[in-house]
C-alpha cells in the first residue's frame, strides 16, 4: 500500500507541519492540552489553532485521553491511552479514555482525513503525535514543579503520575501542578524516551474496557434504551433494487403490542413496544414488492461478467519491472483464481435508535464514522448539523460494516414517522442478506521460473473498486490502492512483473470493505500461486520463498521463526500436510504456518497454527497476541465456510445455519510469536484474517495434492469426487 | 401478565406467552446483558440459566419459565461458578469486541457447574453452541481451565 501511507516513519507520509499544542486550564480546575496530528487542520474556521484530540489531568490527578478512534473488540482504547501515558509518565491506574463526539474538523484520523476508525491504522495514524503531546505535557508539569521548588527542570524526573526532585527529596503528584502548568508555554520539540526507557509500551497491560463486557453493563448501540423507546424491525426489498408496491398491515394490527406501520421507498418496518411485537406483527404484514431489473441476476452472471472484463478490458498497472510479457514468453504457468462474495455478520446485528422531533436528532448507535452517521442523520431531516447529537456506543464487531451508515439513515427515516425514539434492529437474516459485501474478485495469474526461481510474473486482478464508492478523490485515474494492496508490493524479488488492476463492478450485488480489504484476497492469490511455483520448481516452499526475499529482512525473519517453532520438515502422518504464507501487509510482517488433516471425505481437521509476527514497537504485545488470534479465527472460517451467492437478484444465505462460523470444537491451538522490533508500529488487526486462507490452503495441498484455486474450499475436491 | 423471576427476583410482566424470554429482558425489563445474535438458537449469545441449565432465551417461551430461576449475566457473579469464570476471562484477557462474552460466560459457568475440571472435550461440546466472531476461541478454552483450577 502506497498511498495510504504505513506509518509515520514511511518516506509516503508527509505531515503538513509539526505537532502543535494547545494548553489551556479546564473549567472547574485542571489542565487541558490540545494537540494535532499531522495533515489534520491546523487552523479553525476563524483561523484560530484547532487542536483534534485532547489529554485532560484533573486536579486529583486523573488523567483523561479524548480521542476519536472507536472500541470495537482491537484494544484501541487501551494501546492509544498507553502511547500517551508512557511519554507523560502517568500512573497508569489514573489513566482513563473518552470517546470523542462527531467532528471531522476536529478528530479527522491522520490518514483518511475523515473520522474513521479503519485499514488498521489507529496506532500507526497516532504513534508520533501521541508521543509528542506527552512529551510536552510532562515538561510543563515537570517546569511548573520546578520553578515552585526554585530548582532546575533538568535536575527533575518524573514516574508514575509524580515530579521527582532527587537531590532534596521532593516529590509531587501531576495533579496539584496542574493550574500552574495551564498558564505555561508548552515546548516546541520535546524530547522523545529512547524506546529502551519505555516503562509501559511493550508490557502486555489489561484492557480498559473488558471489565464492563464480564457482567453485562457494557452498553452496545443495541442496548441503549432512552425513555419510552419503542421497538422496530425492518424488511427490506429482497432483490437488490427492488421498491415497496403494497402493504397490506391489517393482520398485524391485531398482534399484541403492535404500535404502527412505516412504509418508506425500499423498505418496510414496524413498531412496537418490543421486538417481539414488531417481529410477529412485520411477518403478519402482506407486502409485495415492484419488479425490478436484477430479478434474473445470479452467480453465474456475476462471474461472466468479471471473466469478460479480464479477459477483454485493459486496466490500471500499479507495477511493473522488467519486461514481464516477454520474460514469460510461451512457457508460462498460467492459472485462474476466484474468491467469493462475504458478509460481515458482526455479532451485533446492525441497529440504530434515533429521536427526531421539528428541532432536533438524537441518534445511539455504534458506527466506525461517526461523522458521517451525523451528516446522513442531518440529510435525511433536514437539520443543521449542530441539532444533530450522535451517542456512539460500543460496538459488537465492525469488521469493515460499520463503516457504512445505513442503519443511522433508516433509523433516522422511521424516527421521523414516530413520535419519541425508536430502536430499529436488524434481524440477522436482514443483515446476512442486506449487506454490503466483500467483492467477489476473479485473478489471471501468470508465472515463468528460471534457475529454481520465480523470473516473471503477472498478476491480473478483476473486481470491485470498493474505495471509489466509498472515498473517490482516493482514488486518481483509476488507482484503487486498496484493489491491488499486496499484490502490487507484493514482498519476493522478482526481475520482470506486471501487475494490472481491472475494475467491474458486479450486477445488483453493493460491495463494501471487510476485514482484511484488498489484502484478503490479493495474499491469497499471490501466496498460493506461489506455494504452485514452488511445487513446479520441486523447491521446499518456505526455501523458494526464503530464496527471494532477500529485499525483505524482516519478512524473511518472520518466515525462519514460523518455519522453526512449527517444526517446519518434521515427519507429519498421511493425508496431514503443512502449509506455510507470508505477507506484508498493514506495515506488518507476518508468516503463518498451517497443519491440517483431510479425511476421506474432504472434511478438514484443523490441528495448529503457528504464527511469527514482526509488527513494529509492539505497544502491547498481549492486544498483538489476541488480534492475530482472532484474526486468523476469521480469516479460518472465510476459507471453510464463507460464501454468499446471489440469485434471482436474492442472497441466498440468511442465518447462521447457512452462513457458518468456525466453532470451538473445530479451532485449533494458535501459537502468535511476536517478534522485538524498535521500528514504528504497524497495523495488526485485519492481519491474521488475510494470512489464515493461503496458510490453509498450502496445508490442504500438501495434505492431498490438490490445488484449490476457489473460496471456500470444495470438500468434493479434497474428497476426489470433483476436479478442481 | 406473566410471572417470572429474573435474578432472584419476581417480576410481572404484560407479555404473551409465546414471547421470547430474550425480548422479555431486553425490551421489558430492561437487563440488556443477554444479547441478540441470531434468534434461531444457532449462536449462543442469549443463553442464560434456567434452574442452572444453559438455554437459548431467544428461542423460549416465557410461559415455559413460569415459576423456575432465570439467571441472567448481571447476576451470574454472584455465584461460585460465574465468579470464577469472570475473574479468569479478564485474567487471560479473553475478551475482544465483547458481544458475545454474555453467552461465553454464561455457558462455560455452567459447565463448570457439571463438570469442575472438564477436559477438551467437554470444553468443545459445552461450548461449540456459542459463536465469537472475533475468534477468542483459543483464550476461552484456556480461561475454562483457569477458571476450573481456581477452586
Amino acid at each position: 500500500m502506497r498511498m495510504f501511507p504505513d506509518s509515520p516513519s514511511d518516506p509516503g507520509f508527509q505531515p503538513s507541519r509539526r505537532a502543535l499544542l494547545k494548553v489551556g486550564a479546564v473549567a472547574g480546575g485542571g489542565l487541558l492540552v490540545g494537540f494535532l496530528t499531522p495533515l489534520g487542520r491546523a487552523a479553525g474556521p476563524d483561523g484560530a489553532f484547532a487542536p483534534n484530540a485532547f489529554i485532560r489531568i484533573d486536579p486529583a490527578g486523573k488523567v483523561t485521553l479524548v480521542m476519536p478512534q472507536v472500541e470495537m473488540g482491537q484494544g484501541v482504547y487501551t494501546s492509544i491511552s498507553m502511547i500517551l501515558a508512557e511519554e507523560l509518565d502517568a500512573d497508569w491506574a489514573q489513566v482513563t479514555f473518552e470517546h470523542a463526539p462527531p467532528n471531522d474538523a476536529l478528530y479527522a484520523n491522520p490518514i483518511f482525513g475523515l473520522q474513521v476508525t479503519g485499514n488498521s491504522n489507529s496506532i500507526r495514524a497516532f504513534w508520533t503525535p501521541l508521543r509528542k503531546a506527552g512529551a510536552a505535557t510532562r515538561a510543563m508539569l515537570v517546569e511548573a514543579a520546578a520553578s515552585g521548588w526554585g530548582v532546575d527542570p533538568a535536575a527533575c524526573r518524573t514516574e508514575a503520575g509524580q515530579v521527582i526532585h532527587d537531590a532534596s527529596a521532593r516529590k509531587i503528584a501531576y495533579g496539584p501542578l496542574t493550574g500552574r502548568a495551564a498558564a505555561l508555554k508548552p515546548p516546541a520539540d520535546p524530547p522523545l524516551k529512547d524506546p529502551k526507557a519505555f516503562r509501559l509500551i511493550g508490557k502486555p497491560l489489561k484492557r480498559l474496557d473488558t471489565p464492563a463486557k464480564v457482567d453485562g453493563s457494557a452498553q452496545y448501540g443495541i442496548d441503549a434504551l432512552p425513555p419510552g423507546v419503542k421497538i422496530a424491525t425492518l424488511a427490506h426489498a429482497p432483490v437488490f433494487g427492488a421498491k415497496v408496491a403494497h402493504v397490506d398491515d391489517s393482520q398485524a394490527k391485531t398482534v399484541p403490542g403492535y404500535r404502527q406501520t412505516v412504509v418508506l421507498d425500499d423498505f418496510v418496518a414496524v413498531v412496537g413496544d418490543h421486538m417481539w411485537a414488531a417481529k410477529q406483527a412485520l411477518a403478519a404484514c402482506a407486502i409485495t414488492w415492484t419488479d425490478a431489473p436484477n430479478a434474473k441476476v445470479g452467480m453465474a452472471d456475476v462471474e461472466a461478467g468479471l471473466v469478460k472484463a479480464s479477459t477483454t478490458r485493459k486496466g490500471v498497472i500499479p507495477k511493473t519491472a522488467g519486461d514481464a510479457d516477454k520474460a514469460l514468453g510461451d512457457g508460462a504457468i498460467s492459472v485462474t483464481y476466484q474468491v467469493p462474495f462475504l458478509a460481515h455478520a458482526t455479532m451485533e446485528p446492525m441497529n440504530a435508535t434515533a429521536h427526531v422531533t421539528p428541532t432536533s436528532c438524537e441518534v445511539w448507535t455504534g458506527t466506525q464514522v461517526i461523522s458521517r452517521a451525523q451528516a446522513t442523520a442531518a440529510q435525511v431531516t433536514g437539520l443543521p448539523l449542530d441539532k444533530v447529537t450522535v451517542h456512539n456506543a460500543l460496538l459488537g464487531g465492525g469488521f469493515g460494516r460499520r463503516l457504512e451508515f445505513d442503519p443511522v439513515t433508516k433509523a433516522v427515516q422511521v424516527a421521523q414517522h414516530v413520535d419519541g425514539p425508536v430502536k430499529l434492529v436488524w434481524t440477522r437474516e436482514e443483515d446476512i442478506q442486506h449487506d454490503v459485501y466483500r467483492p467477489a474478485w476473479y485473478d489471471r495469474m501468470s508465472a515463468r521460473l528460471k534457475d529454481g526461481k520465480i523470473d516473471a510474473w503477472k498478476h491480473v486482478i478483476t473486481g470491485s473498486s470498493v474505495l471509489s464508492r466509498w472515498l473517490p478523490p482516493a482514488v486518481k485515474d483509476g488507482m484503487d490502492f486498496d484493489a491491488y494492496d499486496s499484490a502490487a508490493d507484493m514482498p519476493y524479488d522478482i526481475p520482470n512483473m506486471h501487475v494490472e488492476y481491472i475494475r467491474e463492478e458486479p450486477p445488483a450485488v453493493p460491495t463494501g470493505f471487510w476485514r482484511g480489504v484488498g489484502p484478503s484476497h490479493n495474499v491469497f492469490v499471490v501466496e498460493s500461486f506461489v506455494d504452485e511455483l514452488a511445487h513446479k520448481a520441486n523447491k521446499d516452499p518456505v526455501a523458494f520463498r526464503r530464496s527471494m526475499l532477500g529485499k525483505s529482512p524482516r519478512l524473511m525473519a518472520a518466515l525462519d521463526l514460523a518455519a522453526q517453532k512449527s517444526g517446519w520438515g518434521d515427519p507429519l502422518p498421511s493425508r496431514v500436510g503443512r502449509g506455510v504464507a507470508v505477507q506484508p501487509s498493514f506495515a506488518s510482517w507476518i508468516a503463518a504456518v498451517c497443519e491440517a488433516e483431510v479425511d476421506h471425505d474432504g472434511e478438514v481437521k484443523l490441528r495448529r497454527i503457528v504464527c511469527a509476527v514482526d509488527t513494529g514497537a509492539p505497544v502491547n504485545p498481549d492486544t498483538i497476541v489476541a488480534q492475530l488470534q482472532g484474526g486468523i479465527v476469521f480469516g479460518l472460517t472465510a476459507a471453510l465456510y464463507g460464501q454468499i451467492t446471489v440469485e434471482g437478484g436474492r442472497v441466498q444465505q440468511s442465518n447462521f445455519h447457512d452462513y457458518r462460523m468456525l466453532r470451538m470444537d473445530q479451532c485449533p491451538p494458535i501459537e502468535v510469536h511476536v517478534i522485538a522490533s524498535g521500528e514504528a508500529p504497524g497495523g495488526i488487526g485485519e492481519t491474521g484474517t488475510v494470512i489464515a486462507q493461503p496458510a490453509l490452503a498450502n496445508a490442504l495441498f500438501a495434505a492431498t495434492g490438490k490445488r484449490l484455486r476457489r473460496l471456500p474450499i470444495d470438500r468434493d475436491v479434497l474428497a476426489g469426487r470433483k476436479e478442481a | 401478565m406473566v410471572s417470572v423471576t429474573v435474578n432472584g427476583q419476581a417480576h410481572e410482566v404484560d407479555a404473551p406467552p409465546d414471547m421470547p424470554l430474550l425480548w422479555v429482558l431486553r425490551d421489558l425489563l430492561h437487563l440488556t446483558g443477554t444479547k441478540f445474535g441470531c434468534g434461531i438458537a444457532q449462536c449462543g449469545a442469549c443463553t442464560v440459566h434456567v434452574d442452572g441449565a444453559p438455554l437459548r432465551s431467544c428461542l423460549l417461551p416465557i410461559g415455559s419459565v413460569a415459576g423456575k430461576q432465570v439467571t441472567t449475566i448481571e447476576a451470574v457473579g454472584q455465584t461460585p461458578a460465574g465468579a470464577r469464570v469472570q475473574k479468569a476471562w479478564l485474567d487471560l484477557e479473553v475478551i475482544q469486541c465483547g458481544y458475545c462474552q454474555s453467552g461465553q460466560i454464561m455457558s462455560a459457568a455452567a459447565l463448570l457447574n457439571t463438570i469442575p475440571n472438564p477436559d477438551d472435550a467437554d470444553i468443545d461440546a459445552a461450548m461449540a453452541g456459542n459463536i465469537c466472531r472475533c475468534g477468542t476461541y483459543v483464550r476461552i478454552r484456556e480461561a475454562i481451565k483457569a477458571a476450573a483450577k481456581s477452586v
